[in-house]
Parts: structure tokens; sequence; C-alpha cells
């Protein structure tokens, strides 16, 4: 593999968990790897690396995105949120107490960007049904298969 | 191999993006990155020396024109979605964006770069495979020979079957829709329904864009036919996947006749697949089932079929009348 002279890092600002953060990044680093590799917030999880699990999901000013596709490069000036940014110390977020009531996993390894895609889901107003949950959190794949807890868990939140 | 050097620049303004990226081979547009970055950074299938950043140009207003919306191309598939004209005046537009991907994509995916997305043909998405005439020009089609099952029986040749993945395109072609295209000759508009090429013997060519061109908006007719609208998706599960068949309906149905007619079809064409003589078949007609087959067999004549998409023939024959069904219910 040959590789040219390195393009120079790019430099950007951004909000990771409310806390301002400068960066230089390389054009081709993705969010999900500087939020892991570089900022340490681990919680946010690589599973296919190719946008189509969900694993890496995270909200970029307040939506929700897959920080495996996006560019680190691209995220000048937002605000990033993460799973590490949902508790208050010890206090889990409620959606996070809800997925433990319900047991809403096994191995785990989806859960952070199951809850932060339903944290999303609850903000869109699309909690509603079972039926309304599952298409809207079908970018979510759970190979454990924790679907029905998971659903539930995000019914008690809903309301 | 995958290319981890390039350089990242930030457009501030849309002149001076489409000429930097006009004047170089090597530069391409980054908006969304759900095509761009996959097949960049994680497959190696695409190349760029430079990447051009337009996600912060101001082309992201969604703005009502009389009978017209006009898209500006950075809108993110799920603002567009989130349009209330669309629920009153063409409802099956916001039925395909939403039957697309997962709410995560179509907050990063904009409307521009749904019509480019490239085609989810396994054989194209891996470069260990040699034989792909649209990544490697002349080197074959090992879909066509190897197991083939989400590929095209419309609009396909000898050397490619490729699919056109999008949801989106297909009502917008039943619509009429026009592209709104600056470049360095200024700007234009091309219809969609001459904006994507046939693979024909150079699949590589996809469609009416130079180099350099770039997307400024999708302009969508609110057609009085497309008030009483469907679309219908069929695929392997019950949500976040690529079609197997597609159809998007939009009647105009008076006194129990069939007035206006539009039908286009996905998941089962190259380019996303405009019916005009199945519209031809219900103008003037009785909204009845036998006349929505007459119709569905109109619409596939002559697919070209390998043993794994022979299924698709039945199966887009009875989305189609399902379809209809659905519109003028």
């Amino acid at each position: 593999m040959t590789h040219r002279t390195s393009p120079s890092p790019v430099a950007l600002t951004a909000s990771v968990n409310g806390v301002p953060v400068d960066l230089a990044v390389a054009s081709h680093e993705t969010l999900l790897d500087v939020l892991r590799d570089r900022l340490g917030f681990t919680g946010t999880k690589k599973g296919c690396d190719q946008g189509a699990c969900g694993a890496c999901t995270v909200l970029v000013d307040g939506k929700r995105v897959l920080s495996c596709l996006t560019l680190a490069a691209q995220c000048d000036g937002r605000e990033v949120t993460t799973i590490e940014g949902l508790a208050s110390g010890d206090k889990l977020h409620p959606l996070q107490a809800a997925f433990v009531r319900h047991d809403a996993l096994q191995c785990g390894y989806c859960t952070p960007g199951q809850i932060m895609s339903a944290l999303a889901l609850l903000a869109e107003g699309r909690a509603g049904s079972d039926e309304e949950i599952r298409e809207f959190m079908s970018g979510n794949l759970c190979r454990c298969g924790a679907y029905p807890n998971i659903v539930a868990a995000i019914r008690e939140i809903a309301g | 191999m995958t290319t981890d050097t390039f350089e990242y620049i930030r457009a501030d303004d849309i002149a001076s993006a489409v000429a930097l990226v006009s004047a170089d081979p090597g530069s391409q547009y980054l908006a969304g990155g759900t095509t761009q970055v996959d097949l960049m950074l994680k497959d190696g299938v695409l190349n760029a020396e430079r990447l051009v950043d337009i996600t912060r140009l101001p082309l992201r207003a969604i703005t009502r024109r009389g009978e017209t919306l006009l898209v500006g191309a950075l809108t993110t598939m799920e603002e567009l979605a989130a349009e209330p004209v669309l629920r009153e005046r063409a409802a099956f537009v916001r039925a395909a964006l939403l039957a697309g991907a997962s709410t995560q994509l179509r907050n990063m995916a904009t409307i521009g770069g749904n019509l480019l997305q490239r085609t989810r043909c396994r054989y194209f998405r891996d470069p260990a495979v040699p034989a792909c005439n649209k990544r490697a020009p002349g080197s074959g089609c090992a879909a066509i020979t190897g197991p083939a099952r989400m590929h095209a029986i419309l609009g396909a040749s000898e050397h490619c079957i490729a699919l056109h993945p999008s949801d989106f395109c297909v009502p917008l072609i039943a619509l009429g829709a026009l592209v709104h295209v600056q470049g360095m000759g200024g700007e234009r508009s091309i219809p969609l329904t001459d904006f994507y090429r046939l693979p024909g013997d150079r699949p590589d060519l996809e469609n009416a864009l130079a180099h350099g061109d770039l997307i400024t908006a999708i302009e969508i007719p609110l057609l009085p036919a497309a008030a009483r609208s469907a679309y219908l998706k069929v695929r392997d599960r019950a949500s976040y996947e690529f079609a197997l068949t597609s159809a998007a309906v939009a009647l105009k149905i008076d006194n129990s006749v069939i007035a206006e007619a539009r039908l286009a079809l996905g998941g089962v064409a190259t380019i996303p697949w405009r019916a005009r003589a199945a519209e031809e078949v219900l103008i003037g007609a009785a909204p009845i089932n036998e006349v929505f087959r007459e119709a569905a067999e109109a619409a596939i004549v002559d697919p070209f079929t390998v043993p794994g998409t022979a299924f698709k023939v039945e199966l887009a024959t009875r989305t189609i009348v399902r379809a209809l069904e659905m519109a003028a219910a």
C-alpha cells in the first residue's frame, strides 16, 4: 500500500457531552474512532463500522447519526452526545434505568447505540406504539434478540 | 486497499466549491457521506484525493412555489419527510423517504445525495471481485454469472445488472421531478427522466452530470394525481432493508374512470423506472383489478433475468397491482 504525503490535519472545536474540545484530526478519521481512541469515550461501540448495525449511534446537534460514517472533520462547531453524557454521576438516566429494569440486553454490545437511538426516538415523538417503536428503532440491530425487552423499556419511558 | 490520505476542505460558497471540484478530477463533493465514506474508507471502492465538504452551503431550504416544491439538495431525508405539504399533496414521496434506510442514516443522507447513491450490487462493492464493468470498465460482470438476487431485471444489459437502490427516486420519477444543477457553464435543470443513463456497454457512466456539476435542488411537481398516491415496498425484512420490488402510484379518478395515472418501479431496474406503457393502459380505464393486472403486465416488458432474479417478474407484477389497489381504495 502506497501513501502520499499526509495532508495537514483538520482543526476543529466541538462540544462532547457538554465539554468543549479542541482537536486536530486526520481527514479520514471518523467521529467513532476519535470518540473512542482519542477522547476515551469507549461507550460508543464499533459494530459493523459501515452503517449497517447502529451500534455507533450518537447524537449530533440532538439528532441521531452513525458515528462510523461521520468524518470527525465534519463536526466542527457541533454538539456531540454519547452514552457517557446521559447519567448524572452515579444516577442513571431514566432510559438507562428502564433498560436495566426490563433486562433489555444480553451481551450489551449494542446497548449504548440502542439507548442513544431510543433517546432520539422519544424526542422525535415516535414511541406511540410497539409497532412505531419497532419501525423507528430498526436501524439498531441486536444479535442477542433482546428486541421485546428493548421495546418494553422504551414504552415505559414514553408513558 | 482503503483511501486514508485525502485532503478535506470545507466549502464556504457554491461558486468556489463548483470551481474547485470542476478543475480537479481528483476532487469530489462530500455531503451526508453515507455512500462516500462507506465506499471510500470502508470498502476501498471509491477514491478521491480531495473531498470538498458542501454541508455548510445554503442549499437546505424547502420552498413552495405554486404547484411545485423546491427542495434544496442538502435537505436531509428526515427533514423532507417532515414537510407537511407532502402528507397532503404527495404522500407517496413521504412514504418512500421513510421506507428507506434508518432514522440515523436519514438524518445524515441528503436528497441530492440520494439521487447519486451507488448500487448495492455486492460485486461492485467488493474490490476483491475482479469482474465489475461499473467499477473497472471492460472487466466483465460477476453478477450475471454468479449468484445474484438483489439485481435488476429492467434496463439491464449483458454488461451490468446492478440495481438502482433508491426508494425516494421512485415517486420522484413518477411525478416528473426536475434536478437543478450548477456547473462551470452556469445553472441548468434536468428532468429526472433524462438524468440517469442505462448501463448499456458503459455501466460506469451513470448520469447526465459532468465532473464538478453540483445538484443544488430537486423540484417536485405537486400533481393533482399525487393527492391519491401509494408507495409499496416489498423486502426481505419488515424495515431497514433494500427493496426486492417496489411501486409508486398516483391516480386521479373521476366518476369511476382513471383520468390521470403515474407509475414507477423500484427494486427492479438499473435506474428509477418510469412505466409509461402501464400508465397508458390505466388512463381512461376503470380502477378495477383486471385493468391493474393488465397495466402491471405492460410495465414488465422483456425482462433480463438470471436464475436468482427470475422471481422478480411475478413479484413486481403483484407489487404494482397491490399498489394500484392501495391508491384506488
